[in-house]
């Protein structure tokens, strides 16, 4: 498989807020998350998308590029997929990215995803803060890559053209397409692989610039010069970088991103409206979990045809 | 992205798979006709395939003012690329005001590249769809007759309702059963347009191999009953029980999400927003707290029998009859008694 032993292979990951611990604070005024509130998880699907990245690098030869778009805190799951065996890692932060719908999150994944020249892209199926599954496609359409859903196993690639199996819902269909593609994982596709210990211990301290900031932030006091910061956070970068272990930080300038089409104003869907849930009670007739209870409501149900 | 379009169609996007249309497109057009209703406009389905001509008809009963034909042998089997430059290019023609697409694997495929080719919005699995109007709060701007795109958001926490009002068309996908179907009138006829694809030249990115499909294990539609489980029924030999309740009630038996994601219950099974879509006689709730996706997906039941350890469980809120107890003690009982009580009627 030498032809393809300089493979690109680039995930885009998503650090996800645990929908499952969702407290009142979580929400900001305008309808939108408040990530900051909540539990930061590594999107369950988003780790198939790298495992599935790793066993093609195993199996055919290649890289295999991490990236993530996100708050600096986001450099968890970049963290998490160095664990793992990810080769490079990054990670586009920007205020004015915020906000983003599908449709802008696509447009500047897509100016990142083409910095690293991948033959293949990986994204899990879908992300559990909001199920939509649009990322993936739309990335697919923004890269003119061939788009290939519900990925269920890598069965083979050769001459630069893989060969998968995918899910079909009512199914399952074997097809063929030539690179540059862009794969979408599914979670039955693979279990992803623990986090290697050696990694571990050599990756726990990569970080990316604005955590340094953030620590020399912390350290000094509040009177400090902007300037000297900034001058003790460069030399905290270079002794990183130095050990291989600064997290590159792309800002949308970095990827050549047109504003016009990030955050809000690239986002054609706008929040209308946002509803606590009401709950509507019907008439309610409770009965206890006794024999009798189990009775009584079977002779109720009987009594107006709904069993029997 | 086309311009705002206040004449455009309202269409649906008519998916087949070897001749064959499922439900979902025939909810649509029944949705789309009470939104074309509201906006005085026509209805229009968009069927691509192959020797598809045949099922226009079928549309036209529901609903379909008109029926955009494309038949070719390239659109034999859905394939991203070639079903993409179709549409969009009749979007480009047409400028309909609205696009919806069922949220079935190949709409989930098919409508968000359709809308990062446009640059227009989607919004995935909406629970309900109307016309309003919309004033932006930051311009103060009054948009009039906007699709209102309806569905639970963040974990189930919240409804959030979007709208799109620069970008058009306004594209949504509904899962199937979401709306309901109504009846097919034989005397409706609509309109049929043929359409060529313009694939002469296009070469298809993705080769078939081999494929197999298999029928659904359960048909919940169909169930006049249904005995779901959550997570609470703890472990897959804690659903065989439900199949025994199931099966003395003649029902099917349904999961939630998270029994689904435990794998507790195969995911042909699973109800919600994300599952399928249910309105039986009975919905029997077994150790299910009723989040608001799994509510979306059986909140329309006739009756709701909940059975939960947690009085708190929002499920008991929607619930006509409730037992708040062990699900180990009380589903047993249930059983029990209904065999004993199978005659009493």
């Amino acid at each position: 498989m030498s032809q393809q032993a300089k493979m690109n292979i680039v995930v885009c990951a998503k650090q996800v807020p645990d929908t499952k611990n969702i407290t009142g604070q979580a929400m900001k005024d305008d309808g939108t998350v408040n990530r900051s509130a909540l539990p930061a998880v590594f999107n369950p699907e988003d780790l198939n998308a790298v495992e599935a990245a790793l066993e093609l690098r195993d199996r055919f030869g290649g890289t295999v590029h991490v990236l993530t778009m996100g708050p600096p805190t986001a450099s968890e799951i970049l963290r998490e997929s160095l664990y793992r065996g990810a080769d490079h890692v990054y990670l586009i932060t920007d205020r004015r990215a915020a906000a983003s719908d599908t449709l802008a999150t696509s447009y500047i994944l897509a100016c990142a995803v083409k910095k690293l020249k991948p033959d293949i892209v990986l994204c899990g199926r879908q992300a559990i803060d909001g199920d939509t599954a649009q990322v993936g496609p739309q990335l697919a359409e923004k890269l003119g890559f061939t788009l290939i859903t519900y990925l269920e196993e890598i069965v083979a690639m050769d001459k630069a053209v893989i060969k998968v199996k995918r899910n079909i819902g009512n199914g399952w269909e074997v097809v063929k397409a030539r690179l540059p593609v862009l794969l979408t994982v599914m979670d039955s596709a693979n279990t992803p692989r623990p986090r290697a210990a050696k990694r571990i211990m050599k990756y726990k301290k990569a970080a990316v610039k604005s955590e340094l900031m953030k620590k020399i932030d912390e350290k000094l006091p509040m009177d400090y010069a902007a300037d000297v910061k900034e001058a003790e956070c460069q030399k905290a970068c270079g002794q990183l970088a130095e050990k291989g272990l600064l997290i590159q930080q792309w800002n949308l300038e970095d990827i050549g991103a047109d504003l016009a089409w990030c955050g809000m104003s690239g986002s054609p869907t706008k929040v209308h409206r946002i509803q606590s849930i009401v709950l509507k009670g019907g008439q309610y007739k409770e009965f206890p979990a006794s024999d009798d209870g189990v009775n009584k409501l079977v002779g109720e149900l009987i009594e107006d045809h709904t069993i029997g | 992205m086309i311009e705002v379009n206040r004449q455009g169609e309202v269409w649906v996007f008519a998916e087949q798979e070897e001749g064959k249309l499922s439900d979902v497109p025939l909810e649509l057009l029944t949705k789309a006709r009470e939104l074309a209703g509201k906006l005085n406009v026509h209805v229009a389905a968009v069927l691509l395939g192959k020797g598809v001509a045949a099922i226009a008809e079928k549309l036209s009963a529901h609903g379909a003012d008109k029926v955009y034909v494309v038949d070719d042998d390239k659109l034999a089997h859905y394939q991203t690329a070639s079903y993409m430059k179709v549409v969009c290019d009749l979007i480009r023609k047409h400028k309909p005001q609205i696009c919806l697409y069922g949220a079935t694997p190949i709409g989930r495929d098919l409508a968000p590249t359709i809308a990062s080719a446009m640059k227009c919005g989607l919004t995935a699995d909406c629970t309900d769809l109307q016309i309003g109007d919309h004033a932006d709060p930051a311009t103060k701007e009054n948009h009039k007759n906007l699709l209102l795109q309806i569905r639970p958001a963040f974990g189930g926490n919240i409804i959030a309702t979007i709208v799109n009002p620069h970008r058009w068309p306004q594209m949504a996908t509904v899962r199937e059963g979401v709306m309901a179907m109504s009846q097919a009138d034989a005397n409706r006829k609509g309109k049929i347009v043929a359409v060529a694809s313009g694939l002469e030249k296009f070469e298809l990115p993705v080769e078939l191999v081999e494929s197999h499909r298999r029928p659904k294990k359960v048909n919940l539609k169909a169930a006049r009953i249904i005995v779901a489980g959550g997570a609470g029924v703890g472990s897959k030999d804690g659903f065989r029980m439900l199949f025994d309740l199931a099966n003395l009630l003649g029902g099917a038996v349904g999961g939630s999400r998270a029994a689904v994601d435990l794998g507790f219950v195969d995911h042909d099974h699973q109800i919600g927003q994300t599952g399928t879509t249910v309105r039986p006689a009975l919905y029997i709730a077994v150790g299910l707290s009723g989040a608001v996706q799994h509510r979306a997906g059986m909140q329309e039941s006739a009756k709701i029998l909940a059975i939960n350890n947690d009085r708190e469980a929002p499920i008991l809120s929607i619930a006509h009859y409730g037992i708040v107890g062990d699900l180990n003690i009380v589903v047993p009982k249930l059983i029990k008694t209904i065999r004993a009580g199978a005659g009493v009627k």
